[in-house]
């Protein structure tokens, strides 16, 4: 009788599955891969590239695009962009927020507090959804979370947009994205060289933009990455040490009797 | 329960024990006679207690930052992520927590299987450990719809909808575990409070379980039954209370991995997007563990007859001590069992990958095919296997593994190496 390898079987039947899963998958191109500082085990956020992210965010998305979960101060927080306290402030009092009611039950507005949430563009998702051709922005707080591919799909969707193929007809208000799902987002190009002007020299090309806007969004959906790296090296080497500690002692016991282990 | 009774030293000790034999009970279980040839196999019962508590003492404290109601439920555990001191810790290691104690579990449910440690004398062992894990999946599902997220919403929706395909009552039961007309609100507080009650029943369980294993003792590698205590056990204490630690840190390692540097690896993306009834995502899809399950129910064309089967496909594993006819326990000497078990493994893998795939095409003829196998192996393979198969000598102790019987030594060794 043959003897079949069934470790082997299922290895091949696996592998198999896994290596076609991509050729058989919807008709999406896989999104341009970026050396992101922010990806590998070690990896940091770039403090310069996440202010400037910040200023594209503040200046070209956040017309259409909320982000309700953040906070100004988060901005100054360690791990973040960490602007100063003094900038922190300045950039949430330069929003009016709407307060109250007061003793006499109106509402009324006031600079914005860093302990303020980042102000929405719309009061509703209605009102954003009629202000922008009945497509709803999404929020941006927890963005690339959102998406299956995470910060390389945010970058390739601002850089996607290109002639639509001959032949494809596209409705007012809509464009053509080659990484968007279905190739179509009602969102025009937000981008375009030159409509930042970065404070801090660097040169605004779209490209430039882009990556330092989507390192913004990453920070903004993951503000924990910096601290939860640092601290998963220091959970993972004392648990190897300890797991070495506890096989030396189980070794020790078990050599009680004969048994292997 | 122990074999010589258990005196404590102390006159406080004593009267306290004369009243309450807690004493008596943990000097139970730390003599507890254990074959010493357990394998690393056997080590998930250990590392799967510690996934239990894990997920209870994070859970609580998640419960006391997080709003069960459907328009606070996605911004609650945003605020736990960012504003709570080490929220997203405690979060991913729960969500990630339930992946890991599920990858436990599985282990240990084919350990079992591959070892025979469902047959007699410990079938109650097997049916009490598979309500637990009926629990623990309807715990799981009920989990995922809590942070309100698509897949949330519309995972709850799915599973829920289930129900309706019961003839005549479907749609009032439906309409009873919904609380409304459709997955809402009251859905949500409802699996908000069983989520919260079920680790309690599953810990209630877990005491039988062991409660259960105890009268028995252990089974082992080569499913033979052991006199207690002998020369083939070791006390519970120090023994396998080292080895079970040494590895519940590397399955820690492993854990930590997951939470530190992939915490959403396992889950979908789209459950980042908040739940909204009138946007269906494309592919509507489980968490990883309940995949197999999925794919069986999708594989029926017919709406009763894939929830029957999916039931079908759990049920059936309660009857699986009386299905299997051979009265050996361990794979290890059934070399006929041995290759279908692993063509089980690979059925189930299967099973699982096509629940994540769309069902059309291939995909569809594939899961189809899985799905008739799956009761095949129960239904047909087993008990023909334990009745036309001849096994492989079986040792008559741990300590004296090779036998002379009219038997091949060198076979019976050779399988014993494998052990």
């Amino acid at each position: 009788m043959i003897r079949f390898n069934f470790k082997r079987l299922i290895i091949v039947i696996l592998s198999t599955l896994i290596f076609t899963k991509p050729l058989l998958s919807a008709e999406t191109i896989d999104p341009i891969k970026v050396n992101w500082s922010f990806k590998e085990l070690t990896g940091k956020f770039d403090r310069a590239s996440l202010q400037r992210g910040f200023q594209v965010y503040k200046e070209v998305c956040a017309s259409c695009h909320s982000m309700q979960y953040l906070s100004y101060r988060n901005l100054g927080e360690p791990g973040g962009p960490e602007f100063t306290q003094e900038e922190v402030k300045a950039i949430a009092a330069s929003v009016e927020i709407e307060d109250g009611p007061d003793s006499q039950g109106d509402m009324f507005t006031r600079p914005g507090k860093p302990s303020d949430k980042f102000k929405s563009p719309y009061p509703n998702v209605e009102a954003s959804t009629a202000a922008n051709g009945g497509a709803y922005p999404p929020d941006m707080s927890v963005l690339v979370k959102a998406r299956p591919g995470g910060a390389d799909y945010m970058y390739s969707v601002l850089m996607g947009y290109e002639e639509p193929p001959a032949g494809m007809k596209l409705d007012d208000g809509v464009y053509y994205n080659k990484y968007m799902i279905g190739q179509k987002i009602k969102m025009a190009s937000p981008l375009a060289d030159g409509i930042v002007e970065y404070s801090d020299g660097t040169e605004a090309t779209m490209d430039q933009m882009a990556k330092d806007v989507t390192t913004f969004l990453a920070w903004a959906a993951e503000p924990e990455l910096e601290e939860r790296h640092r601290i998963g090296f220091k959970v993972i080497i004392y648990l190897i040490l300890l797991t070495i500690l506890v096989y030396l002692s189980m070794k020790k016991i078990w050599s009680r009797i004969d048994s292997e282990i | 329960m122990s074999d010589q009774e258990y005196t404590p030293k102390s006159k406080a000790g004593k009267w306290f024990n004369d009243r309450l034999p807690l004493l008596t009970l943990g000097s139970h279980l730390t003599d507890y006679p254990t074959p010493k040839n357990l394998n690393y196999w056997w080590t998930f019962g250990g590392i799967l207690t510690f996934c239990l508590l894990t997920q209870i003492i994070t859970g609580i404290v998640l419960a006391m930052h997080y709003v069960a109601h459907a328009d606070l439920a996605f911004a609650s555990v945003e605020h736990i992520m960012r504003n709570v001191n080490y929220g997203w810790l405690i979060r991913y290691i729960h969500s990630n927590g339930a992946s890991m104690f599920f990858l436990a579990v599985y282990i240990h449910i084919f350990r079992s299987l591959f070892y025979g440690s469902y047959k007699s004398p410990r079938e109650v062992i097997w049916i009490i450990g598979l309500l637990i894990y009926l629990l623990m999946m309807a715990t799981a599902f009920m989990g995922y719809v809590l942070p309100w997220g698509q897949m949330s919403f519309w995972g709850a929706t799915v599973i829920t909808s289930l129900f309706s395909a019961i003839p005549l009552i479907g749609e009032s039961i439906t309409t009873w575990l919904w609380g409304a007309y459709s997955v809402d609100n009251p859905t949500l507080n409802r699996f908000f409070s069983l989520h919260y009650l079920f680790p309690f029943l599953i810990a209630g369980l877990v005491i039988l379980h062991i409660w259960a294993l105890h009268v028995p003792g252990n089974n082992n590698p080569i499913g033979i039954d052991l006199k207690k205590p002998s020369k083939d056990t070791v006390p519970f204490h120090p023994y396998i209370t080292i080895k079970d630690a040494f590895a519940l840190l590397l399955f820690m390692i492993i854990f930590s991995g997951f939470v530190f540097f992939s915490p959403n690896v396992l889950g979908h993306s789209d459950n980042y997007i908040p739940a909204n009834p009138l946007v269906t995502p494309a592919h509507i899809v489980p968490e990883w563990y309940l995949l197999p399950f999925y794919a069986i129910l999708r594989s029926v064309p017919d709406k009763l007859g894939g929830v029957i089967l999916m039931f079908g496909s759990i049920f059936i594993l309660f009857v699986l001590p009386w299905l299997d006819t051979s009265k050996v326990r361990s794979a290890v000497f059934r070399p006929m069992y041995r290759y279908f078990y692993w063509i089980f493994v690979v059925d189930v893998l299967l099973l699982g990958y096509m629940g994540a795939m769309p069902a059309e095409g291939i995909y569809l003829v594939l899961a189809r095919i899985g799905t008739i196998y799956y009761f095949l192996h129960f239904i047909v393979v087993l008990p023909v296997v334990g009745l036309l198969e001849k096994t492989d000598p079986v040792p008559m102790s741990i300590s004296t593994p090779v036998l002379s019987s009219g038997a091949d030594p060198a076979l019976a060794k050779k399988d014993y190496d494998k052990i």
